[in-house]
């Protein structure tokens, strides 16, 4: 066990914990005054929740002995077996806690992402059923296709450092399934509906950005040169894409915004993900740079499209994850990270045809199973809130609360 | 006695109140509100859709004053509110039927 691997590991963990609070602070500014409290409320009982599941079976189905490369057993239930020491195949110099717990954040905040797509109009109770279903039946998977051992993508050479598949792909996808079933707001396209708090959205941005670096440099669970390289790469890929998104939208809507820098911030976040462990700085520049103008162009893509996707899910962890896992395949390089492959600028255009297959597969994965688990809600308990409460607002109609009281 | 009912800029009130007081108005009471008239309202953007704001946010302040000073009242706000641009904001004047001070029971102009 190493004592600067297990600093830096739980510290981490601890950055990436903040990014969900932080997910509710830059979803709760953006959504209607009256839905504030209900918005927050979501990703604080993901917290609650999926940390239960991942602790009684969750890390164990992601990470556990492996059936068929497709899913781990139940070896690990009420993490059994987990302890202090070691385990030889997660972070093999931290305690084995230690790396479950850095992974519950993950599989915490991945769910937490796809409520965006539902904002304003969700039923509490079938969103606790979702989230549940969706973490048990999409996340846990996906998880140990690639980062669990023997799982059959991360055998095929899937390369994801910290989550550009697991997290981001599989939340976007999924929040399109989502926008696309739930339907759209009563009064969408008709009414405005304009972000009621940026403070509070630029201030979540602030801890996602911060959180961020727990969420890539934690994933070289060790306190080493690849963990500053996640750390640097991941600052300018976020930095480039937060301006490159002000730049195309001051041209294209004649004023440079708040709300366009911080989601280009994000967007850059998003795509670095899964190449910050593999790519140098100059092509995380290059790589944030993109991130901004092609997610910028997924928002405008929406209105022509007509989904109510409330939060822009899909066009920031969807768009932003499929073009961070094919630059992975471009940008790789044994230079930074020699456990790795080089990508297509590095003399291997395989590694481009790998991450695609990836993509493709977990894009599929994620909606088909979405569309499932929601339809099954819907018969059990009606995933919509009925109209009257829904023009009443979440924070009444739910929770008898109301958000600001001055 | 007449109340008199003025929607203006909202940066105008400083001034008004200080027109106002020096005509011995003692005392108003301030609402923010919104409105518009002739004034076209803004354009706001959020994540490239463009939403138009027709509502302008404004002040109303409500004064009740004898009869015999209202036409300096209104002329103090009209002089304090003006700025030329359209959205100046309007005056209106009402009959009062009785004012009564709480505290101490006074009615009519006593209250006032």
């Amino acid at each position: 066990m190493n004592a600067a691997d297990t600093v830096f590991v739980m510290v981490s963990a601890g950055l990436v914990m903040l990014m969900t609070p932080g997910l509710a602070l830059f979803y709760g500014g953006m959504v209607r005054r009256k839905n504030v409290l209900g918005t927050l409320m979501q990703s604080f009982m993901v917290l609650g929740i999926i940390t239960l599941e991942w602790v009684l079976w969750g890390y164990s189905m992601a990470f556990g002995p492996d059936y068929g490369g497709v899913i781990g057993g139940l070896e690990w239930f009420a993490l059994s077996g987990v302890g202090t020491s070691p385990s030889p195949d997660y972070g093999s110099t931290v305690p084995h806690l230690a790396f479950m717990i850095f992974q519950c954040m993950f599989a915490v905040i991945t769910p937490a992402l796809v409520t965006g797509a539902f904002a304003e109009r969700m039923k509490f109770s079938a969103f606790l059923l979702f989230i549940l279903a969706w973490a048990t039946f999409v996340y846990n998977p996906l998880c140990h296709w690639v980062w669990g051992v023997g799982g059959w993508m991360g055998r095929m050479g899937a390369m994801d450092f910290a989550g550009g598949t697991v997290v981001h792909i599989s939340s976007g996808v999924s929040a399109l399934a989502a926008a696309l079933f739930v339907g759209k707001r009563l009064g969408y396209g008709t009414a405005a509906f304009i972000p009621h708090n940026l403070p509070m959205t630029i201030t979540g941005a602030a801890l996602l950005w911060f959180g961020w670096f727990g969420f890539n440099a934690g994933s070289a669970l060790a306190s080493n040169g690849l963990a500053a390289n996640a750390f640097v790469v991941t600052h300018i890929a976020s930095s480039a894409a937060a301006v490159s998104w002000v730049l195309v939208e001051w041209r294209h809507r004649g004023k440079p915004t708040t709300l366009g820098a911080v989601s280009g911030a994000v967007a850059g976040l998003v795509a670095i993900t899964p190449a910050s462990g593999f790519v140098g700085t100059t092509s995380a520049l290059v790589i944030g740079g993109l991130a901004g103008l092609f997610c910028y162009g997924g928002v405008l893509i929406k209105g022509a499209l007509g989904y109510d996707d409330s939060l822009d899910v899909v066009a920031i962890h969807g768009l932003g994850g499929i073009w961070g896992a094919l630059a992975t395949g471009l940008f790789a390089s044994t230079a930074v990270n020699p456990d790795g492959v080089n990508g297509l600028f590095f003399g291997n255009p395989g590694q481009l045809w790998t991450q695609f297959l990836t993509v493709v597969v977990t894009m599929g994965f994620a909606f088909g199973m979405t569309l499932l688990i929601l339809k099954v809600i819907d018969l059990l308990v009606g995933v919509r809130m009925p109209r009257e409460e829904e023009v009443k607002g979440m924070d009444l109609a739910l929770h008898s609360e109301t958000g600001y009281s001055f | 006695m007449k109340k008199i009912e003025a929607v203006i800029k909202p940066f105008a009130l400083d001034a008004v109140k200080e027109g106002l007081s020096n005509l011995g108005v003692q005392g108003m009471t301030v609402s923010e509100v919104k409105g518009f008239g002739r004034q076209r309202g803004h354009r706001e953007v959020y994540r490239g859709a463009e939403y138009q704001v027709d509502f302008v946010s404004k002040l109303k302040i409500e004064v009740v004053a004898a009869s015999s000073l209202v036409p300096e009242v209104v002329d103090a706000i009209k002089e304090k509110a003006w700025t030329g641009q359209i959205g100046d904001g309007k005056i209106f004047i009402y009959p009062v039927e009785e004012v009564i001070r709480i505290r101490t029971g006074e009615t009519g102009e006593d209250a006032l």
